[in-house]
């Protein structure tokens, strides 16, 4: 395989083939909760590429030097320094998204695939591959993640991102906004058929069975 | 990772090496921000008393100068209800938190240990400089923790126009509903006082014309609760009673 075929399947790879929420169900509490608005599912995704991106890079800059002892703890402090920046430019810069996501953006620290992506990926590659495939599992986390958020915005709501586009019965209009998919747990029936859906139309996905 | 490094020395070496960058990051990030972060927070403070005042809609935008034009601070002693001079960085919340700047509070479910002696009010002022609202501060506990809002009250000291909480952990979709619109539409025009007491009750049923009630939220008695708590506490004569009986704008 030539370099840039290599390239490009590490960047694409995980949006459909090797999807981090579909495929291997990562990251999936954050994808639950904060999708109720497609705005703050986007600003989401984009600081879950930015952390997964640069945690990546600066993990696979430092993966022979990192004592294996303590590899675990030097990979979260390198995570956890990064989310608090993250945060803290959001803060700056966008308060309102800020307080809406409030502990969620603090609990990427925790989130699988940063972690996953650390320690499988990371670890083995050099740097260039491990930008890549953090952006691509960003890239993959925020597919799913505006998929669910212009379902549950749509067609809980009547809008996206804030503009209206079926006018509710509220205010006047003919759309009677769905209440179930403005709560947090309609988000696990959307991944699951979004799953089934990615799926279908690739079979070899599913697993073997037992 | 290969045998050589794994000696402690080495160990330790780079296990102080990524702490020291990743604070000086981290560090760096924060003060670098904060300046940006605290405009923010003040905004966000200002359009919550904008809210309160009912300006948000005039202002279109210009929190800041609105706020600025319409809207003067100015301190309370609570306890003989006359106003006071503090420095601008005065913080009703933190003096609380401070023995000599505070009294415990008795005989009173409002979920708070200690208030302020001196709150903050904030004194809606039409063009002629005539105060048209008083915003009051208030506080205290809804059903799993505290909740902070700006009660408006017309220049009567006895009429409510708005009661805005901003700062709550309700419920979503129970006690969460503190924050929604039509609830606060209820509170507009409704009375404190009735012979000196406060009157203003969160109940069940309410009828239509009762001046001293507000429909409770269904499913949230605790919220409910904790707003009458917060009301008979902040408005009874350990809160703003004093200062509410006296007057002082007028003069």
């Amino acid at each position: 395989m030539s370099k840039a075929k290599e390239y490009k399947k590490t960047l694409f790879g995980p949006i459909l083939d090797n999807n981090p929420i579909a495929l291997q169900v990562l990251g999936v509490c954050s994808a639950l909760a904060i999708t109720t608005k497609l705005e703050t599912a986007l600003v989401m995704s984009l600081a879950l590429t930015m952390v997964v991106a640069f945690s990546n890079l600066f993990i696979s800059m430092l993966r022979n030097h990192i004592p294996s002892s303590v590899r675990i703890i030097i990979q979260m402090t390198i995570i956890a320094s990064l989310v608090i920046v993250v945060d803290q430019i959001l803060k700056a810069y966008s308060y309102e998204i800020s307080k809406q996501l409030s502990v969620f953006v603090g609990l990427i620290i925790t989130n699988c695939i940063v972690m996953g992506r650390a320690e499988g990926f990371a670890m083995k590659n050099p740097p260039m591959m491990s930008l890549l495939d953090g952006i691509g599992n960003g890239l993959g986390y925020s597919f799913v993640l505006i998929i669910i958020g212009v379902i549950k915005e749509l067609f809980g709501f009547g809008t996206l991102l804030g503009y209206e586009i079926l006018p509710l019965v509220q205010n006047g209009g003919w759309y009677q906004g769905n209440g179930l998919l403005i709560l947090p747990f309609s988000s696990f029936m959307l991944i699951a058929g979004l799953i089934w859906f990615i799926r279908t139309i690739k079979p070899e996905q599913v697993e073997p069975k037992e | 990772m290969s045998a050589k490094q794994e000696s402690f020395a080495k160990t330790v070496g780079i296990v102080v090496a990524v702490c020291l960058v990743c604070s000086i990051v981290v560090s760096g990030a924060a003060v670098g921000l904060r300046s940006l972060q605290q405009t923010n927070a003040a905004l966000d403070k200002q359009s919550n008393i904008l809210h309160a005042a009912g300006l948000l809609e005039q202002a279109k935008g210009d929190i800041a100068g609105t706020y600025e034009s319409m809207i003067e601070r100015r301190f309370v002693d609570l306890s003989t209800g006359e106003y006071v001079d503090m420095p601008a960085d005065y913080d009703m919340y933190k003096a609380a938190k401070v023995t000599e700047k505070s009294i415990a509070v008795e005989n009173s479910n409002v979920g708070f240990q200690r208030r302020a002696d001196v709150a903050s009010v904030y004194l809606v002022k039409d063009e002629s400089g005539t105060v048209t609202r008083i915003v009051l501060p208030v506080h205290g506990s809804g059903l799993w923790n505290l909740m902070y809002g700006f009660l408006a009250i017309d220049n009567d000291g006895n009429t409510i126009r708005e009661l805005i909480y901003y700062d709550q952990q309700e419920t979503p979709g129970l006690g969460g509903e503190v924050q929604n619109p039509d609830w606060q539409a209820k509170w507009d025009g409704k009375k404190i006082y009735k012979d000196g007491d406060v009157a203003i009750a969160v109940k069940k049923n309410v009828a239509a014309g009762n001046e001293y009630a507000v429909d409770a939220l269904s499913g949230a008695t605790l919220t409910s609760n904790g707003v009458q708590n917060t009301l008979d506490y902040w408005l009874g004569e350990n809160g703003f009673g004093p200062y509410l009986n006296k007057q002082p704008w007028k003069s």
